[in-house]
């Protein structure tokens, strides 16, 4: 499905396809440590990131949003599913092959303090990659180092020192500048700006999109930052319990919002004017997030949906086109696949279960 | 920061400056550590006193002059002389190489057989049962006898091979060495577990960084300081444990210095002559103790976090 929208479209191949990817860590309880079960961190997500593109990955704590990354990099071994990068199946390559995969695709973490290694100067740290993948003398590749410190916006006179002597938006370019090293086409960023001052995220999301229009870089942005990345999204998959509930491109997303999930999710976002912020009806979800260890039968979401339905309890929903680039897992769009059904009409019409709940 | 005026002089700066190189740092940082400088330097004294002292030492440490027993200090003998004539001060020079010698080398084996141990565990989850398995089986081993029993065991053999001394110290070293290396051990597998979860191995592992490369680049650096603990302990525990089996007389044959051996003999004659217990026991533990303050010192110079405060 996916597939013939791509071949049809005259659109940029994909750089990266990721197909039924599943990521499960067992559980293993009792005395012999038998495995009684799975946590479903990542369940069977389909998506495909065009070159040159960003890719925003949103949901809440906890949806899997960053395994999913880390597992589309191989990071975790997966448990099924297939991901292709530059048309290369990497989901289950060995480790030397794998290895030699590396340079295309790259990470920036999290946590900039933790991710980069305490006792190593920053020359080595950005360097790291340089001496594991290319065969650079040593003046060499002190010269990349610079080369990469210029183009972060790193003073070249800090190579000798230690991360702890930098502030979290510095370390945050070390992180850039270190992913930068081998030339990727591709880089999972993993809630890079999570950590920082909202004046310094800022400037750390600017480097991202200069870098990607100088480097032709694609992205799978992660991140809880709902404003973040409508700013610098293309196109945006919503994630809920390991699950991707909604895809399409940032403007369809934002502006028409598919999913129950989603529009939750907006309607969430604070609004600058407190005059529109009086206006706003939020749509607040009750209960939690059922673990993902026993998520419920049907629609993952059926637990919190203000717009449940009998079917949702029982059937899994499918995740398909219901508009041109717009996919979402949704039982209320399943009989018409072009027009939407009436959302307010569908809550009006099942307002009486919810509120026996 | 990224004003380009602001960084041009430094770039002209820069280009002059190689990335210095981390042991100045650390010998930097270490001069400002004065109990570790204490500590370096009484280390170094001990060493020239074992090794170059008996060369320079007109008296040597098996030499009987029977008819100068049991003498007080004098200038001819800085310790007086023991019960059978013989100078004190050379005995102590010469029981002090071996002493000094077993510890470090019984420390390092020990220390190497931990860290490999311990990563290993802590690194590869399939390793972790049994290793730490075999672990808490040699700490259930009670060291005293297991060595005793080694002593009588090998003594013979290795005698034939290395000649008496150099057969008694491989067979010392060795005992030490595989019974003191579980604290070691168990200190390293618990931190490398928990470093192995930080993000920044994570990122070497996206890099396409090896498991070698790995261990020797990020993870060892970064558990230095619990390394660094047991082996300054470790040598401490060497050099105890060594003398205990001299003392006990199972150690080095009856005519050959070593401080234990020192002190066994002078146990005798604890009361007439308390200087020939006090001179080996004030070596051993002035010894252990430079060598943890060296230790404490190594440990804060390695760490680029207390580094420069």
């Amino acid at each position: 499905m996916l597939d013939d929208r791509l071949e049809g479209a005259p659109r940029k191949k994909a750089l990266v396809e990721v197909r039924g990817l599943k990521m499960y860590f067992p559980i293993h309880t009792g005395l012999l440590r038998r495995k009684t079960g799975d946590i479903k961190a990542v369940d069977d997500v389909t998506f495909d990131i065009v070159e040159g593109e960003t890719l925003g990955l949103v949901g809440e704590s906890g949806c899997g949003k960053s395994t999913c990354g880390r597992a589309v990099l191989r990071l975790y071994e997966v448990t099924d599913g297939s991901v292709r990068v530059d048309g290369h199946e990497i989901a289950h390559l060995g480790p030397n092959t794998l290895r030699r995969m590396r340079p295309t695709m790259q990470m920036v973490f999290q946590d900039p303090q933790a991710s980069l290694n305490p006792r190593m100067t920053l020359a080595s740290i950005i360097g790291e990659p340089l001496r594991e993948h290319t065969r650079l003398t040593k003046p060499e590749q002190l010269e990349r180092v610079y080369e990469l410190m210029d183009q972060v916006g790193l003073n070249r006179d800090f190579a000798n020192r230690y991360p702890h002597e930098f502030s979290g938006g510095q370390r945050q370019r070390i992180g850039i500048a270190r992913a930068l090293a081998l030339n990727p086409k591709f880089i999972v960023c993993d809630e890079p700006i999570a950590a920082l001052d909202v004046s310094i995220q800022a400037q750390v999301v600017n480097l991202l999109e200069e870098l990607q229009d100088r480097l032709g870089l694609t992205y799978l942005f992660i991140s809880h930052d709902l404003s973040m990345v409508r700013h610098i999204a293309d196109r945006v998959a919503v994630m809920y319990l390991g699950k991707i509930v909604e895809l399409a491109s940032r403007d369809d997303l934002y502006g028409d919002p598919k999913h129950p999930y989603t529009r939750a999710l907006l309607s969430a976002v604070p609004e600058p004017d407190p005059r529109e912020e009086s206006r706003i009806q939020r749509i607040v979800l009750q209960g939690d997030v059922p673990s993902p260890a026993n998520p419920p039968t049907g629609c993952n979401f059926c637990t919190r949906c203000p717009d449940v339905m009998d079917i949702c309890r029982k059937v899994d929903p499918e995740y398909r086109e219901i508009a041109p680039g717009h996919f979402t897992a949704c039982h209320l769009y399943c009989e018409t696949t072009t027009m939407p059904a009436e959302p307010t009409a569908a809550k009006e019409a099942f307002e009486p279960i919810q509120q026996g709940e | 920061m990224t004003d380009p005026a602001a960084n041009a002089p430094a770039e002209a700066l820069v280009t002059a400056r190689p990335p210095r190189n981390q042991w100045l740092d650390v010998w930097d940082q270490f001069k400002t550590h004065r109990g570790a400088l204490f500590g370096l330097a009484f280390f170094v004294f001990i060493i020239l006193m074992v090794t170059v002292g008996p060369l320079l030492w007109t008296y040597d440490a098996t030499f009987i002059d029977i008819r100068a027993r049991n003498q007080g200090p004098s200038l001819a003998h800085p310790m007086g002389t023991d019960q059978l004539g013989r100078d004190m001060f050379a005995r102590m020079m010469a029981g002090g190489r071996v002493s000094v010698a077993v510890g470090l080398t019984a420390m390092a084996l020990a220390l190497m057989l931990g860290t490999f141990v311990g990563v290993v565990a802590g690194f590869f989850r399939k390793f972790d049962g049994p290793l730490m398995r075999l672990t808490d089986l040699f700490l259930a081993l009670p060291l005293l006898p297991l060595l005793l029993v080694g002593v009588l065991l090998f003594r013979e053999r290795l005698n034939g091979l290395f000649g008496p001394e150099l057969g008694i110290f491989i067979l010392i070293v060795t005992g030490i060495g595989i019974t003191s290396w579980m604290p070691t051990a168990r200190i390293v597998r618990g931190d490398v577990l928990a470093l192995k979860e930080r993000e920044f191995v994570l990122a070497a592992r996206s890099i396409g960084t090896p498991p070698r490369r790995l261990i020797s680049r990020h993870i060892l650096p970064n558990i230095l300081s619990p390394i660094m603990v047991s082996a300054t302990l470790g040598i401490a525990t060497a050099i105890i444990t060594e003398s205990a089996l001299s003392f006990l007389g199972l150690g080095f044959p009856p005519d050959f210095p070593t401080w234990g051996r020192l002190l066994f003999d002078a146990t005798d004659y604890l009361q007439q002559y308390p200087g020939r217990v006090i001179w080996p026991g004030l070596a051993i533990s002035f010894t252990v103790l430079s060598v943890n303050f060296i230790g404490d010192g190594l440990r804060d110079a390695l760490d680029p976090r207390i580094r420069g405060r």
